[in-house]
C-alpha cells in the first residue's frame, strides 16, 4: 500500500504535524486487553453497582423502573438498525425514516399536537431547546418556569438561556404542591417569550394544564409543557389545553435506565412551528416511480444547510432510541398503554394511602407522590438493609421539603413490594414494636 | 394490489395501517390493588377523552414489521461506509454486551453514589484516558453528542471571560467547518465571522489576524480540517489567538487521525470536544445516541459543568468516587442526569480493547488507508473526472472534486453517489465541504482491508466509464434500492410528516 501512496513508512503519512507538537512518547493508558479480560473487567464495574433488579427500588424522579420487552432488545441489537449513520441517502435508509415517521405519529398521537419531530437528546435538553424555539418566535427575554418543573430541566434552561441571551425566573409551588396559577398569571409580561411547565409535575402532580396555559399565555408567550409519555395514555394531551409545545423525557417508552442516559427527548409542536423545529424530521412522499417513501425534510431548518441561521445546531440525535419508544407503543399499543397507566394511576394511589405519611401533594397523582418523613435518614437505613430503595430526598433539590420524600410506582412495583415499604414507614424509633 | 403482485411486498406500510381493532402484543400484570375508578383518581379536566391510535397488532406482526423495514437499511455491518467526517469504523460486538449488564443497564442515575461506585469508577476511568488521548486535564462526560460538546464549549468561554470581566461578541469558524460550528455560535449568542482558507487548505493566516481582533472570543478549528489536512501552522493560529485573548476550540470530529501521535492540548488548543459516536465506536444507531466529552485546560476547569465525577481518599483502589455538585463557577446542566453512560460503556471498552499502541495503531492505519484510496482514485480513468481537491498528503480522509465528471460526462456528484448505491457501498459525504466544487468527502477509517479499498475504486471506476457511455445511466440510478430517487422538493413544500386515519399512502391491512 505505501508503493501505491509513494511513501516509504506510514510515519512519513504524519510530515505535516510539526516536530515540536508530536507527542513524542506513548500515550500514557494500559496495553490493550483481549475481548475476555475486557469482558471480565466491566462485569466486575458492572458488579459494584446497585442496579433496579437488585433491590426494590421507588426511585424514580426523571427516569424510571419500566419493563422493557424482550422484542425491543431482540430488535434494537440488528445491525441494520444499530449500525447505519444519520440517513442521508434515503434509498437505502427507509427502514430507519419510516421508523422516524411511526414514531413522529405516535409522539404526535399522544401530546395531541401535530407535528413532532425525530428525537433530540433527552428531556432537559427539549426544554432548553423549547426556550431557544421562543427565543426566536418572539424575541423576547424573559423564559418563565414552574418549580413543578424537573429540577434538571430548569438547570438545563438556564444554562442554555445564558447563550441565547435570556433569563430564567421560577414561581412557586402552592402548599398543596401544584404550580400557584396567580403567581404565574403576575410573572408573565410583554417581555416574556415562554412558559415552562410539567405534567405531572416533579412532585408527581396532575397539574390543571389549561388554567396554566391560559394564564401562561396571556401576553404572547409560548406555553411549553413537559410530559410524561407514558402518563398521557390517560391524561388529556397537552396539545388539547393551549399548549404550544409539548416535550419531554423518553425514557419511560422502552428505553433502559442505564444510569441516565442514552435515551431520547421528543419535540411537538402546533403546526406553525414546524419549519422552527429543531433537529431531523421525516416526511412521507413519492419516488421516481410513484412508490412511497420517506425522506428527511425541511432540511433548511439545519445546521448542514443553514449553518449560522439554523433553528438548532444538534446534529446527531437520539434515533436508536426513539425507535424502541415507538416499537414499546407499539407493544403496548391503543388499549395496552391505558391499560399500563391505570394500573400505575392505581397503585400509586395505593401507595401513598398505605404509607400514611403526611402529603406534601394532596392532591390528585398518577405514578409518583411527595411525602414527609420524620425519620428519613432512619426509613433510608432501615430500608437499605432490606434491600430496598424508598425513593428520592427531595432536600437535594427544594429545601423547602428537607424531609420530604418522592415514590415512584410503576408496574414492577407489586402491592406487595409496596407493603413492605409501608411496614418499614411504620417501623419508626419508638413507634415500632 | 393483490397479494399475487409482485410489487405487493414493495409498497411501504406503516404500522398504525397494520392495525386491526382488538389485536394486541401487551399483557398487563395483574391487577393486585383495588380498581378503583379512574374518575375518582383524577380530575374530570385532566382525563383523556379517547385513546391514543396507536397500533394494535400481535407480537408476530409487530416483529415481522420492523424486521423487514430493517432489512431496507443499509449498514455499517454491511458493507463499506466511507462517510467523510462520520468516522464509520467497526462496533465491537463485545461493546453491546457489555452495557447490556444489568449493572450498567438496569442503574438508576439517581442511586446513591455509594451503591454506583462501579459506573463512577468507569466514568472516572474514561475521563483520564480521554484526558491523555487529547493532552488536556480535566473531562467532562456530560455533553449528548458533538454540537452540544461546542455549545459547551462556547458557554465555558463566554463563562471564562466574564469571570474575567471582559465581554466579547464574535466566533471565528474557518469556511471549512462543519455547520454544527456556525449553528453553535448563533445558539451561544454570538457573532459568526468566517475565515479563509489558503491555497494549501489550511486556515489563511492573513485573513485569521485582521479578524482576529480583542472582540473576538473564540477559533473553532477542526484539526485535521474538513479537507482532511493537517493545518502545519497550528502553532502560530494559536498564537494568534490566543494573543487576542480569545480561547481556541477542538472540534473532535477528526480526532480518529491523530490519536497516539499528537494532541490538541499540545497544540494549544483549550477546549475539544470527543465524538465517541465517531472515535470511539458507539454505534450510530442510524442518528443516534452519541456522545460528545469535553476536555479543558485549568484556565477552563471553574465552569465545566456539574456534576464532576470525583476520586476522593486514598490511590490503589482505596478513594470512592464521588458526584461533585459544588461548584460555584460552573456554567451549571447541560441535560439531566450525568450523561449518555451506556455509550461511555462502549467507548470505554474500546479504549482497554486497544491500550495505547492500539489507538495509535488504528491511527495509523485510518491515515494509511485513506492515502492508499487516495492514490488508487488519483488513477487514470478517474483522476481526470474526480480530481483531488488538495493535493497533499491527507490524514484519515480527503475531499475529491466531481468538476470534471459534470464537464467532460454531464453527470453530478449526486449521480455518483445514487449510482454508487446499486454498487452496494454507501457513498461518501457529497457536497461538503462547501467550498469544493461538487465535492466528494471520503473517510474509509481504519476498518476496511485494502481488498475493499480497491473494490471501492473499482466502482469508481465503473461508474466513470458506464457515464462515458451512456450518462443517463447514473442520472437516473439507484435502480436496485427499495425505492428510487424520491421527491425531496415536493416533501419540503407540502410536509406530511405523521400519519392520519385515512391517509391515502397505502392500502391499509395488506393482504388481509
Amino acid at each position: 500500500m505505501l508503493g501505491a501512496i509513494g511513501a516509504g513508512s506510514v510515519e512519513e503519512l504524519f510530515a505535516d504535524i510539526p516536530e515540536s507538537v508530536r507527542l513524542g512518547r506513548e500515550i500514557d493508558l494500559p496495553p490493550g486487553l483481549s475481548e475476555q479480560e475486557v469482558h471480565d473487567h466491566l462485569a466486575a464495574l458492572a458488579a459494584r453497582n446497585r442496579h433496579a433488579d437488585a433491590e426494590v427500588s421507588f426511585l424514580g424522579a426523571g427516569m424510571y423502573d419500566h419493563y422493557v420487552p424482550a422484542l425491543i432488545d431482540n430488535l434494537l441489537s440488528r445491525s441494520e438498525f444499530l449500525t447505519p449513520y444519520t440517513p442521508y441517502q434515503p434509498e437505502i435508509s427507509q427502514g430507519g425514516l419510516q421508523v422516524m415517521f411511526e414514531f413522529q405519529t405516535a409522539i404526535s398521537e399522544l401530546t395531541g399536537l401535530p407535528v413532532s419531530n425525530a428525537s433530540v437528546y433527552e428531556g432537559p435538553s427539549a426544554v432548553a431547546a423549547a426556550g431557544y424555539l421562543a427565543k426566536l418566535e418572539t424575541r423576547r427575554t424573559k423564559l418563565v418556569a414552574s418549580r413543578g418543573l424537573h429540577p434538571h430541566s430548569r438547570a438545563a434552561l438556564r444554562t442554555h438561556a445564558v447563550g441565547y441571551g435570556m433569563e430564567v425566573e421560577e414561581i412557586p409551588l402552592t402548599g398543596e404542591g401544584e404550580t400557584d396559577v396567580e403567581a404565574l398569571a403576575a410573572a408573565i409580561d410583554d417581555d416574556t417569550a415562554a412558559v415552562f411547565v410539567q405534567q405531572p409535575n416533579f412532585l408527581g402532580t396532575v397539574e390543571q394544564l389549561g388554567e396554566l396555559a391560559e394564564a401562561g399565555g396571556r401576553t404572547g408567550a409560548l406555553v411549553v409543557c413537559a410530559a410524561d409519555p407514558l402518563t398521557l395514555g390517560i391524561l388529556k394531551p397537552p396539545g388539547e389545553q393551549g399548549v404550544d409545545i409539548c416535550v419531554g423525557e423518553g425514557q419511560t417508552l422502552g428505553n433502559r435506565l442505564d444510569f441516565g442516559g442514552p435515551s431520547f427527548g421528543f419535540f411537538a409542536a402546533s403546526e406553525r412551528f414546524l419549519r422552527k423545529m429543531p433537529g431531523r424530521i421525516a416526511g412521507e412522499t413519492r419516488d421516481v416511480d410513484g412508490r412511497r417513501g420517506f425522506v428527511l425534510t425541511l432540511q433548511t431548518r439545519e445546521q448542514h444547510i443553514r449553518r449560522e441561521k439554523a433553528t438548532h445546531n444538534i446534529c446527531t440525535a437520539q434515533a436508536l432510541n426513539a425507535l424502541a419508544g415507538v416499537v414499546y407503543l407499539s407493544w403496548l399499543g391503543k388499549r395496552g398503554l391505558v391499560e399500563l397507566a391505570e394500573l400505575m394511576l392505581r397503585r400509586t394511589h395505593y401507595a401513598r394511602e398505605s404509607l400514611g405519611l403526611e402529603a406534601i401533594n394532596p392532591v390528585p397523582v398518577v405514578r409518583e407522590f411527595a411525602v414527609r418523613v420524620p425519620d428519613l435518614d432512619g426509613l433510608f437505613e432501615r430500608a437499605r438493609a432490606e434491600r430496598i430503595n424508598p425513593g428520592y430526598r427531595l432536600g437535594h433539590d427544594y429545601p423547602e421539603y428537607e424531609d420530604g420524600l418522592l415514590v415512584a410506582i410503576t408496574e414492577r412495583r407489586t402491592r406487595e413490594d409496596i407493603d413492605r415499604l409501608a411496614r418499614l414507614v411504620g417501623e419508626r424509633a419508638g413507634v415500632a414494636a | 394490489m393483490s397479494a399475487l403482485d409482485p410489487r405487493a411486498g414493495d409498497e411501504a406500510v406503516t404500522i398504525f395501517e397494520r392495525s386491526s381493532p382488538g389485536r394486541r402484543a401487551f399483557v398487563a400484570p395483574e391487577a393486585d390493588v383495588p380498581e378503583v375508578p379512574v374518575e375518582e383518581l383524577l380530575p374530570a379536566s385532566q382525563l383523556r377523552e379517547r385513546p391514543a391510535e396507536l397500533p394494535e397488532i400481535s407480537e408476530p406482526e409487530l416483529v415481522r414489521h420492523y424486521v423487514t423495514l430493517s432489512s431496507k437499511n443499509f449498514h455499517l455491518d454491511e458493507g463499506f461506509y466511507p462517510l467523510g467526517s462520520c468516522t464509520m469504523k467497526h462496533n465491537p460486538k463485545l461493546h453491546e454486551r457489555v452495557a447490556a449488564l444489568p449493572g450498567h443497564a438496569r442503574l438508576h442515575p439517581l442511586q446513591d453514589p455509594e451503591y454506583a461506585q462501579g459506573a463512577l469508577e468507569l466514568m472516572w476511568r474514561l475521563q483520564g484516558a480521554l484526558s491523555e488521548i487529547a493532552g488536556l486535564p480535566h473531562v467532562s462526560l456530560q455533553p449528548s453528542a458533538g454540537s452540544h460538546g461546542e455549545l459547551a464549549g462556547l458557554l465555558l468561554t463566554r463563562a471564562y471571560h466574564e469571570d474575567r470581566g471582559e465581554r466579547k461578541t464574535k466566533v471565528l469558524t474557518p469556511d471549512t467547518a462543519h455547520g454544527t460550528n456556525p449553528a453553535t455560535v448563533t445558539m451561544a449568542g454570538y457573532e459568526v465571522v468566517k475565515v479563509g482558507t489558503a491555497e494549501d487548505g489550511g486556515v489563511d493566516l492573513d485573513d485569521l489576524r485582521s479578524k482576529a481582533t480583542d472582540e473576538v472570543a473564540c477559533l473553532m478549528l477542526t484539526n485535521p480540517n474538513t479537507l482532511g489536512l493537517f493545518d502545519r501552522n497550528i502553532e502560530e493560529i494559536a498564537g494568534i489567538v490566543h494573543d487576542a485573548g480569545a480561547t481556541l476550540y477542538y472540534d473532535g470530529a477528526n480526532l480518529n487521525a491523530i490519536m497516539g501521535v499528537a494532541r490538541p492540548g499540545d497544540m494549544g488548543f483549550d477546549i475539544v470536544h470527543y465524538n465517541l459516536h465517531k472515535t470511539f465506536t458507539q454505534p450510530h444507531g442510524g442518528g443516534g445516541p452519541g456522545a460528545g466529552p469535553i476536555a479543558v485546560s485549568d484556565r477552563i476547569e471553574p465552569f465545566l459543568p456539574a456534576p464532576q465525577v470525583l476520586r476522593r481518599g486514598g490511590d490503589n483502589g482505596a478513594g470512592r468516587f464521588v458526584l461533585d455538585h459544588d461548584r460555584p463557577k460552573s456554567i451549571g446542566k447541560l441535560r439531566g442526569f450525568q450523561g449518555n453512560f451506556g455509550v461511555f460503556v462502549r467507548s470505554y471498552a474500546y479504549i482497554r480493547s486497544l491500550g495505547a499502541d492500539g489507538l495509535k495503531d488504528a491511527s495509523h492505519v485510518a491515515v494509511l488507508n485513506a492515502n492508499y484510496l487516495k492514490a488508487r482514485l488519483a488513477e487514470e480513468g478517474i483522476a481526470e473526472y474526480l480530481p483531488i481537491a488538495f493535493d497533499r498528503t491527507c490524514m484519515h480522509e480527503f475531499v475529491l472534486s466531481g468538476r470534471g465528471a459534470k464537464e467532460k460526462l454531464g453527470i453530478r456528484t449526486l449521480d455518483i453517489a445514487k449510482r454508487m448505491l446499486d454498487h452496494g457501498v454507501h457513498p461518501p459525504t457529497v457536497y461538503f465541504p462547501l467550498l469544493v466544487d461538487e465535492a466528494l468527502m471520503i473517510e474509509p477509517t481504519e476498518t476496511e482491508t485494502r481488498e475493499r479499498l480497491d473494490q471501492f475504486a473499482d466502482i469508481v471506476r465503473a461508474i466513470l466509464e458506464e457515464a462515458a457511455s451512456d450518462p443517463e445511466i447514473a442520472r437516473n440510478a439507484p435502480y436496485t434500492t427499495p425505492v428510487r430517487r424520491l421527491d425531496e422538493a415536493g416533501a419540503a413544500k407540502r410536509p406530511v410528516v405523521r400519519w392520519h386515519p385515512g391517509d391515502a399512502g397505502a392500502p391499509a391491512n395488506d393482504g388481509q
